[in-house]
């Protein structure tokens, strides 16, 4: 008779479905998991080391750079912590703005979240069909900040400017003729804000099309339904947060319970899970997404008829505006004292935390008077979610852990920091 | 939200009695501060008694205080816990002075919260924390075999070793770092609130 042996195997940190650079040993016993340890810190870059060192303005671009997928709202726990601190508050005009990038920001996650779970799974479609979309929003990105992906928009004390009037154009080219060029830019004539509606008013039908091809399609069924289910009391010990611990049919949600932004002036949903499995989390997510669809709506009618600043005026802590610098004494010096010295932060401690799309993003800053931070820690919910991969992978199939990593959300920008 | 958190102060201040080393309220957040020897009752007790009901440790991390405003003459390490109440929608921050700054013990709260078992790696592995109880006390976010702890303010922003591939040894090899480090722009604390102050203006 053949030794049976249970043997460990080594998943990553280059395999395509390990989100980036997971390495997780596991110990399997045949083709069960009976230990997952997942290896982090592969893309450890020593973020709050880092910010310790630099000004707290020039902490906001480290913010992008952590959770890459969704950079707003990552800016946006930071400067609601740095604002806390300051006791100041972002005018209105910029906190409807930061509300509907933060959802346009949820859609651009969750897409490719389902984009690359689907992939990992075996629905290989999925992607094309979601990066169509995203590459729709990362054009808002880069009309709003220049940047498609690393934006540095949110400021403290508000946003960097205001929305765009107009959109940037596709040129003919040697590849595009004049007629496909025309197609291309019929719905980038008017501003920014026609730019997105005219997206919201697709989004509905290419939100059908993923429920088409997913939501009842045997095999996506059979790959997630029961898999990686957490009890609302486990989810809750496991620190999970966001669609995770929504999935496990607790109603949490940040933008609802503790209202930042402008979210208690929007309507919308919260959607939650019953079984707590896999395929639960799907569909809170998937719901999600219809929901920030209908709160960038909101945004878009309330920002067409009020006008207003978007940067606090207290050019202690922002940049007062250029044409002031050079006419204004008082302005210059404001000017020279930030891009020198930087903001000075009063004594104290804050903790800031947003419902990023991935669960509670939260920033916990320590000043001690400085221009710089003290100490900054980065609550990710990705760490608390993925800490849970031993207990959830236990028991299931080896390919099974790939659909729980694809459920869980990982990136690994904010896990390793 | 703030006569919410002065509730939970009064509530605090009669299950904790004896126990508090200092409850404050600022910036709408609630700080308690509590004895090492007291730690782990006091989160046994934040998390089990209905009238707090803290289901959810949301972030648990260390911090130096070694250079804090220059003068800092306390305890030199400290454990910063972040709790939440789902059914009550509150926070609490629990701060904690490690006894010996040579060689920081804390209890661990592996046994309260799952969650804190990466949290605690983590602050151990950053700050070199030593959790007491801890089933799994690894390194989780530097490299295998990393001396040191990171986030320790006498760490060198730049580190100490630096990796490279080594073509005569065919392998990966460490050495001493050769960048020097740079600072773009100096650390300055000052008493006033702002950037420019008052001063400044009127000699302008």
């Amino acid at each position: 008779m053949a030794e049976i042996r249970n043997h460990t195997l080594n998943f990553g940190p280059q395999h395509p479905a390990a989100h980036g650079v997971l390495r997780l040993v596991l110990e399997m016993d045949g083709e069960v998991v009976e230990r997952a340890d997942p290896h982090v810190g592969l893309l450890h870059r020593g973020t709050e080391k880092l910010v310790e060192t630099r000004t707290w303005a020039q902490s906001v671009p480290y913010m992008d750079r952590l959770d890459y997928v969704s950079m707003m709202c990552n800016e946006h726990a930071y400067c609601l912590a740095v604002e806390k601190l300051l006791g100041i508050e972002a005018p209105e005009r910029a906190r409807y703005i930061r509300t509907m990038l933060d959802e346009v920001t949820r859609i651009l996650n969750h897409l490719l979240w389902i984009g690359c779970h689907g992939l990992d799974v075996g629905a290989m479609t999925m992607t094309l069909y979601t990066f169509r979309e995203r590459e729709d929003l990362m054009d808002v990105y880069e009309a709003v900040s220049g940047a498609r992906m690393h934006a540095a928009y949110y400021r403290p004390g508000g946003v960097y400017r205001d929305l765009p009037d107009r959109m940037p154009q596709y040129e003919v080219s040697q590849w595009k003729n004049a007629r496909t060029v025309k197609a291309m830019n019929e719905n980038r004539q008017g501003s920014l804000l026609d730019f997105l509606e005219d997206f919201t008013d697709r989004f509905p039908k290419h939100h059908g099309e993923y429920h088409t091809l997913l939501t009842d399609n045997r095999i996506w069924k059979q790959r997630l339904v029961n898999i990686g289910v957490v009890s609302p009391e486990r989810a809750k010990q496991l620190g999970f947060t966001g669609a995770m611990l929504r999935g496990s049919g607790v109603e949490w949600d940040l933008r609802k319970k503790q209202p930042y932004a402008a979210y208690d002036k929007v309507e919308f949903d919260v959607p939650v899970g019953v079984t707590g499995d896999s395929y639960d989390r799907y569909l809170v997510r998937m719901e999600e997404m219809a929901q920030s669809n209908r709160i960038i709506r909101q945004c878009i009618n309330w920002l067409r008829v009020n006008p207003g600043p978007v940067m606090s005026d207290d050019h202690k802590v922002t940049p007062p505006p250029r044409a002031e610098v050079k006419s204004n004494m008082e302005s210059l010096i404001h000017h020279f004292k930030l891009c020198s010295e930087g903001i000075h932060v009063p004594e104290g401690e804050a903790y800031a935390a947003i419902e990023h799309p991935k669960g509670e993003f939260g920033i916990y800053a320590i000043s001690d008077g400085a221009n710089k931070p003290y100490r900054l820690k980065i609550r990710a919910p990705g760490f608390a979610h993925l800490a849970a991969m031993d207990e959830m992978a236990r028991g299931h199939m080896l390919a099974d852990v790939v659909t729980i990593i694809g459920s869980q959300d990982i990136v690994f920008g904010e896990i390793d920091r | 939200m703030s006569a919410k958190l002065e509730t939970l102060k009064t509530v605090l201040t009669q299950q904790l009695a004896g126990r508090i080393q200092s409850l404050t309220l600022a910036l709408d957040e609630l700080s308690l501060e509590v004895a090492a020897a007291d730690y782990e009752s006091v989160m046994r007790d934040l998390r089990d008694a209905p009238e707090l009901g803290f289901e959810q440790l949301i972030d648990l991390c260390g911090v130096d205080y070694s250079e804090y405003r220059e003068n800092w003459t306390g305890r030199r390490f400290a454990v910063v816990a972040h709790l939440l109440s789902l059914a009550h929608n509150w926070r609490l921050r629990v701060r904690v002075f490690a006894l010996n700054d040579d060689f920081p013990l804390l209890p661990s709260l592996t046994s309260l919260w799952a969650s804190a078992n990466w949290y605690e790696r983590e602050a151990f592995d950053l700050l070199g924390v030593v959790f007491e109880g801890h089933e799994d006390l690894r390194r989780i976010l530097t490299d295998y075999g990393f001396v040191g702890h990171p986030l320790r303010k006498d760490f060198p922003l730049a580190g100490h070793v630096e990796m490279r591939y080594d073509e005569q040894a065919g392998r990966v090899v460490y050495q001493p770092v050769s960048i020097t480090p740079r600072e773009t722009a100096p650390r300055i604390r000052r008493n006033t609130r702002h950037a420019a102050c008052d001063g400044d203006l009127e000699h302008g």
